[in-house]
């Protein structure tokens, strides 16, 4: 007997044999094989023979072999629907809570899955209305100085533009932007801020912008022409017809040459008017160095390649021209490369974006985190659905004796399964419908990347959603029931034996546990990186420091009148808000004149080191100054005198020293304590301070000191002074906290929508584990009985109970923590400089919560057993 | 006439099942045409070949008994209708007319 087993052919080809043969020819067919198979046993081996018999069964794969589809089999489900749908609605009448916990699971999972396919695609389709979206592609830059870090950028220089334009084999079209084109537009007695590029003329024949009025081939050809969109235009000029108009910028006329339909919400650029590109060019709109080749921070090239032509063709040739034009660079290099238009917004993190873009690991992190949610309901419906086989299986049984073959009853299970996915999903649409306003105001850039608006299309997504989720719930408890066999079921009354699969289960309950506790280890370990980020201590104070944007208003004047105002203690300028994530960068030399590097500056005047609280380690500080006076003091910090070893380390010789600033030779005023220039995720780099002269464009900010305890009431006066000077645009103030903590906002946004998704996991697995606990108890509720009447205690009877539970909470947590923790470790936090150390405690407060509720679960329902007349329970019998 | 028309190779399986009266089963006669023409005879080839004459209406076939040497499986035995006879005698005729007008001397063997 037991040779005859080692000698049978591989199971899986004769289960592929019986699958596709047709029943008729199955029988003799693998009679044939089988008598082919111990042939060759004999005389080749057994190893031969088996190959063999795998190659035969798929040889035999042919037309008249092939099991045709029984189309009786559709005819007989399509009957059976009525009975499919009563029998489903009465087994979900029957078990209320079993239901309630499968709907209510589902939908709320499901919500998730609605939300994640309405911001997926929403991600996927941008810039979809371009009709060359395919070909259209960016030239980006590799910015690197010496031996630093290369930045990536999605800006280039207009060098780079020029000489691409200078040859355009191999290339359709191509378009040079540049950004920053701003002010107050006036027309008439009308003043209206508006913002856009400078776009070069064969703009429209790259992207897909309609004109609503305008020759598109030559709107932005001649020197201060301008483009409005449609929205623009009725701001400016009302219901008026605006070609043709003319619109000031201080005191240069520009002339209306176009007017475009509003730019689709999913564009990756935004802007509200184009000028020409020529405009730029005429010699009194650009200084000198914007045209350098290294000036590569503010212009956009995208060129659209020929139908399915090879951007490395154009890659080598933008190769050569970096060489060329590096060649004439000391310490630089840049490097051109191409990037598809389809991959900007999900795509590289790059520097200096035209419009927002989103890391493409954040829609890979909520996806994968949202299919875990959903995948952790469906296990929840088939641990339920496999537990109460018992009560479902005589109806089985009696549907197979009547003539019911596998297939129906698969078909019938997944009926079921669909029919309450299908359920689940009209709750989870409403819940969708509630749920998206909150998600978009997680994360203010959230708001501008997505709409999850609905379409036809989306709606067919959330179908499919539906019927994916029922089959995969559904399909394991279908096979479950297919496979019982019905004389056993009719025949055996207790029926413990179809108890089977219990591996399966508790394999589900561990995995969702183990999801469970990784997701809410993960949300306690980043909050507590978020709020050490914003506790941590920067080096300098930031607390009641409010910071007004001065836009190109004259600071003394709001100066003025800001000092009136009792609750302002002190106030300051400055260039740029450090500590938020701006940059402010210039080449610093000391002796060597070929040993430079990159600092970072911040222009103050003589109040901001007192008001922030910077300590000077040597020196003193800037003494007031007249606005036109020439540039003579720096103050630096410990790490640019360290870089360049001034005075030999020590601040106080270091003070009275020079340095050479951006070709400006300054001396060393005060030496300040190192603090926190960048963010906090980043090593503290060499900084230096330079005196605020005001000067023309780069107005910064006024910082302003508040002490007052009636903070509306001061903000209101603030707001009045602002309104004297500038009665045009609203007045930008922010709190010096608010900013900071703004600047980690996609951090605590993450936190959010992490800790929202670990809350919707832990509640599907605790409803889950309540049915089943409810469920177990409930069938050894006479054993329980048995138990008390000959004496157990009810403790004992709760530990009996959940013993069971307990272990595999206790293997989840031993599965869950490990990895969570070696994760965090190791890939995610790893590249964050000041990172908060994981600490046991984060991890045993994580099993606490949920371990809390699980406990809560069982306890409540074992108790309730344990508690349960046994005189009641066995009088029943 | 479509259908009574047999080519080479159906000829040769027919005329073995014939040959093997009530033992003609797939893989006998895979074996007894090996023995006979000395080519090997695959069984897919063959199983092809005996299900396209019992389309045909050459063959006819019935299940054996069960027995335990196949794993169990019962045998699909073979047996030539009287249509599949005429088939083979006609095609045999063919044959005989053809050889009797050769004249001796073409084929004698030198």
């Amino acid at each position: 007997m037991k040779r005859h087993k080692i000698l049978a052919p591989p199971k899986w080809a004769q289960r592929v044999l019986e699958w596709y043969c047709r029943p008729e020819l199955a029988e003799d067919l693998q009679g044939d094989l089988n008598e082919y198979f111990y042939r060759n046993c004999e005389t080749k081996g057994v190893r031969w023979a088996k190959l063999n018999y795998i190659v035969d069964v798929f040889k035999f794969v042919r037309i008249y072999t092939i099991r045709k589809p029984e189309f009786i089999n559709f005819l007989i489900h399509w009957l059976m629907l009525g009975s499919y749908i009563k029998t489903s609605g009465r087994s979900m009448m029957r078990n209320k809570l079993f239901s309630f916990i499968n709907i209510v699971g589902l939908a709320i999972s499901m919500s998730v899955g609605l939300l994640m396919i309405a911001f997926l695609s929403d991600l996927l389709s941008y810039d979809k209305f371009h009709v060359n979206h395919n070909r259209i592609y960016r030239v980006c830059d590799t910015y690197q100085n010496l031996d630093q870090k290369p930045i990536r950028l999605a800006s280039t220089s207009v060098k780079a533009g020029l000489r691409i334009q200078e040859d355009k084999t191999g290339i359709d079209e191509m378009v040079l932007m540049r950004n920053g084109f701003g002010g107050d537009a006036r027309s008439g007695n009308q003043v209206v801020p508006v913002g856009g590029l400078w776009a070069s003329e064969s703009f429209f024949k790259v992207f897909t912008f309609p004109l609503l009025q305008g020759n598109a081939a030559t709107a932005l050809r001649e020197p201060y022409s301008i483009v409005l969109t449609e929205k623009t235009a009725k701001k400016i000029f009302g219901d008026a017809n605006a070609l043709g108009q003319t619109i000031l910028f201080d005191t240069t006329a520009y002339a209306v040459t176009g007017v475009m339909k509003d730019i689709p919400a999913l564009s990756h650029m935004h802007f509200e008017m184009l000028v020409s590109f020529s405009t730029f060019e005429l010699p009194t709109h650009h200084a000198a160095h914007d045209m350098k080749w290294e000036h590569v921070w503010s212009n956009y090239v995208y060129v659209v390649l020929p139908e399915g032509s090879d951007p490395e063709a154009l890659q080598r040739r933008l190769d050569k021209i970096s060489a060329e034009e590096n060649a004439a660079l000391a310490h630089t290099k840049i490097k051109l490369w191409l990037q598809p238009m389809n991959n900007i917004v999900l795509g590289e993190d790059l520097s200096n974006q035209i419009g927002p873009t989103m890391v493409a690991a954040v829609p890979w992190v909520i996806g994968i985190l949202s299919f875990v949610v959903i995948l952790s309901a469906c296990f929840n419906y088939t641990n339920l659905s496999i537990a109460r086989s018992l009560r479902r299986s005589r109806e089985v049984g009696i549907r197979k004796v009547i003539g019911a073959l596998k297939i129906h009853v698969l078909g019938q299970f997944i009926a079921e399964a669909l029919i309450i996915s299908l359920l689940a999903l009209v709750i989870a649409f409403g819940i969708f419908l509630l749920l998206r306003p909150q998600f978009m105001s997680i994360a203010p850039e959230l708001a501008n990347i997505v709409r999850l608006d609905l379409s036809p299309r989306i709606i067919a997504y959330f179908l499919l959603l539906a019927v994916a989720v029922g089959i995969s719930a559904g399909f394991l408890p279908a096979l479950f029931f297919s496979r019982i066999n019905a004389v056993y079921v009719l025949k055996q009354t207790a029926g413990v034996k179809i108890f089977r699969n219990v591996s399966l289960r508790k394999a589900l309950i561990v995995m969702q546990y183990v999801f469970s506790l990784a997701f809410i280890a993960a949300t306690i370990i980043g909050y507590r990186q978020y709020r050490h980020f914003l506790t941590f201590d920067l080096g300098f104070k930031t607390e009641n420091i409010l910071n007004i944007k001065l836009g190109k208003n004259n600071a003394d004047l709001l100066a003025k009148e800001l000092k009136e105002l009792p609750e302002i203690t002190n106030l300051s300028r400055s260039l740029m808000i450090t500590s938020v994530g701006s940059y402010y960068g210039e080449n610093v030399k000391y002796t060597d004149p070929l040993d430079s590097a990159l600092v970072y500056y911040n222009s103050i005047d003589e109040q901001y080191l007192p008001i922030h609280g910077h300590r000077l380690l040597a020196g003193r500080n800037f003494t007031a100054k007249a606005p036109d006076a020439e540039e003579t003091e720096i103050i630096i910090n410990e790490q640019v005198m360290k870089r360049f070893n001034i005075g030999g380390n020590n601040p106080a010789k270091a003070v009275g020293d020079f340095i050479t600033f951006h070709g400006k030779k300054l001396q060393i005023i005060g030496v300040l304590k190192d603090f926190h220039y960048g963010k906090v995720d980043s090593e503290i780099s060499p900084v230096c301070f330079r005196y605020y002269t005001g000067g023309k464009g780069r107005n910064g900010y006024i910082n302003a000191g508040i002490s007052t305890t009636d903070l509306p009431a001061t903000m209101d006066k603030i707001e009045k002074a602002w309104k004297k000077i500038d009665p045009v645009h609203p007045m930008e103030a922010v709190f010096y906290d608010d900013q900071i903590e703004k600047a980690y906002s996609e951090f605590s946004a993450m936190i959010k929508i992490i800790g929202f998704l670990s809350f919707l996991a832990i509640s599907i697995a605790s409803m889950g584990l309540l049915g089943m606990v409810v469920f177990t108890t409930e069938t050894r509720l006479r054993e329980v009985s048995i138990r008390k009447v000959l004496g157990a205690t009810e403790g004992h009877l709760i530990y009996l109970l959940s013993r069971g539970f307990l272990l595999l909470l206790a293997v989840s947590a031993l599965i869950a923590l490990p990895a969570t923790y070696y994760l965090f470790d190791q890939v995610f936090l790893s590249d964050i400089v000041h990172r908060a150390p994981i600490g046991i405690s984060e991890l045993l407060l994580s099993i606490a919560v949920v371990m809390g509720v699980a406990l809560l679960m069982i306890g409540s329902q074992t108790l309730r057993v344990a508690r349960s007349n046994p005189a009641d329970v066995l009088k029943n019998e | 006439m479509k259908g009574t028309n047999i080519g080479e190779f159906e000829e040769l399986v027919l005329l073995t099942t014939a040959a093997l009266v009530n033992e003609a089963y797939s893989v006998a006669i895979c074996d007894e045409l090996e023995k006979h023409t000395g080519r090997q005879a695959k069984l897919g080839v063959v199983h092809a070949v005996l299900n396209r004459l019992e389309e045909k209406g050459l063959v006819k076939s019935k299940l054996g008994e069960a027995t335990n040497v196949r794993g169990g499986k019962r045998k699909r035995y073979y047996t030539v209708t009287s249509a599949g006879k005429a088939a083979l005698i006609r095609a045999k005729e063919v044959r005989d007319q053809l050889w009797s007008i050769i004249p001796e001397m073409v084929l004698k063997r030198t």
